[in-house]
């Protein structure tokens, strides 16, 4: 029997791990896209907050700014709490790791969509706007369908990176894939065959990703020719 | 809220002094980070050139074996890896009993392995790409000035890619000096291992991964700033025209 009965508790692992991760992804979309936008408002101070959001997230490892946040956050909020008297509430730590992942990958994001919106011509959305639209109706009727083409790429790759990175979060108490490695590790005595299948796990995970992506890179840039040499 | 002064005490801690000892005397924190991202990097692209060069070979079966050791090493995480190595070798008792076992105990070798053998794949396919960029004119002028295959490929193919990989290079060090980070995960105390140890000493979160968070900004500020240098010196020919 394959690490002694240890595989289902190890794929349910996989099974949250790749919950956290695509949650994750949704919150770093949000953050990503608010975050491009201030970075070309015309307003100085939001431009200025995007910029540090982006530089200063990407200047320090997504380990440390786990740990930051998931013990940061959690001291936070039981200090409010005692100080107002009130229990301190159990911080879930799905709900922990999605947000700090999300937070993360959100700056990696802003500059993904930053790129993309800028490679569209300006003047396409200045005609959106001649024509009486509104800017939420020109973002998405002019902005997001083209925006996608030139951001796929780099979201891609966004993706691949920020699902490597949830295998840290078992760090903050997060029973996924490599939590229960840990365990099975210590019980089974066969660390190598623990290790090698999560990482077998991941392989597939970021081979049928990169396989989804590269044919929706190709659905997305239809009609576009490439320059060949 | 944020204790500095606090901050300040463990400072020393961070550029590797104990309590009572002078700082930089022992090879921890920033300086076990520096040592682990220097000596893995180094090593790394040591292998990285000569396996670029195999990468783009015509030969099915060198490029091939060269593709699934990228294709692993960048679709699986570092930690993975670094467990596998750490963790994992014990499993077998001929590594337990060879002579190679006193330093495979040990963590400091494990985390050099893995990030070398994590950094050279990524390398190597930045290099890889790069000799596939080489413009045509060079090799179909390299070839009519008699070259030999080899010494093309050491005068023109791997200089110019080289220096044509200084940008994604850039990118890949500062990954890798971020990714040294999960050596504090397997008892090493780099700059994340001692911040853990301050915080499960102190139970202060701020004061210690706040400390660690501005160590690794600011080498992230510096090795930019170094690439930047570099291409400028070894990129002039491609910056855009200043007139």
């Amino acid at each position: 029997m394959l690490l002694q009965g240890y595989l289902p508790s190890i794929l349910e692992g996989a099974v949250l791990t790749l919950k956290v991760a695509g949650a994750s992804l949704m919150v770093s979309v949000v953050l990503g896209l608010v975050g491009a936008a201030f970075k070309m408002a015309p307003s100085k101070p939001l431009v200025l907050l995007a910029e540090l959001y982006s530089t200063v997230v990407r200047g320090v490892p997504d380990l440390v700014w786990m740990l930051l946040l998931f013990f940061g956050v959690q001291m936070l909020i039981n200090e409010a709490c005692a100080s107002l008297g009130w229990p301190a509430p159990e911080i879930d730590s799905f709900f922990a790791g999605v947000m700090t992942i999300g937070f993360i990958f959100g700056a990696y994001m802003t500059e993904t969509f930053r790129g993309a919106i800028m490679a569209i011509p300006k003047g396409q959305m200045e005609a959106g706007r001649a024509y009486g639209m509104g800017p939420l109706r020109v973002f998405f009727r002019i902005t997001a369908p083209q925006m996608v083409r030139f951001a796929l790429p780099s979201f891609s790759n966004n993706w691949l990176v920020l699902v490597k990175s949830t295998a840290l979060v078992s760090v903050i108490g997060l029973n996924d894939v490599m939590y229960r490695a840990d365990t099975a590790k210590s019980i089974t005595q066969e660390p190598f065959t623990v290790y090698a299948v999560v990482g077998a796990i991941f392989l597939a995970i970021t081979t049928v990703s990169d396989l989804l992506l590269k044919w929706l890179e190709k659905r997305y840039s239809l009609g576009v020719r490439e320059s060949e040499l | 809220m944020i204790d500095v002064q606090f901050m300040l005490d463990k400072l020393p801690a961070f550029l590797g002094g104990g309590d009572g000892q002078p700082v930089f005397s022992v090879t921890d924190g920033l300086v076990l980070t520096l040592e682990l991202l220097g000596i893995s990097l180094f090593f790394g692209l040591c292998l990285a050139v000569p396996l670029g060069l195999m990468r783009v070979s015509r030969n099915r079966f060198v490029s091939g074996a060269v593709w699934l050791y990228t294709y692993v090493f960048r679709g699986t995480p570092l930690l993975v890896q670094l467990f596998i190595i750490y963790y994992g070798l014990s499993q077998f008792e001929a590594v337990r009993e060879s002579w190679a076992w006193a330093y495979l105990r040990e963590a400091y070798v494990c985390a050099i392995i893995a990030f070398t053998l994590n950094t050279a794949a990524y390398t190597t396919e930045i290099i890889a790409g790069q000799i596939r960029n080489t413009h045509w004119g060079e090799i179909e002028a390299a070839k009519a000035m008699g070259m030999s295959k080899g010494l093309m490929m050491r005068r023109i193919v791997v200089p110019s890619a080289l220096r044509r990989a200084l940008p994604a290079y850039s990118n890949e060090v500062v990954m890798m000096m971020q990714s040294t980070s999960v050596a504090g995960l397997v008892t090493l105390a780099d700059l994340t291992g001692v911040a853990r140890r301050v915080f499960s000493d102190s139970y202060l979160p701020f004061e210690p991964f706040l400390t660690a968070a501005a160590f690794y900004l600011a080498l992230t500020f510096l090795f930019v700033w170094l690439f930047k240098l570099a291409e400028r010196r070894w990129l002039a020919y491609l910056a855009p025209r200043k007139h």
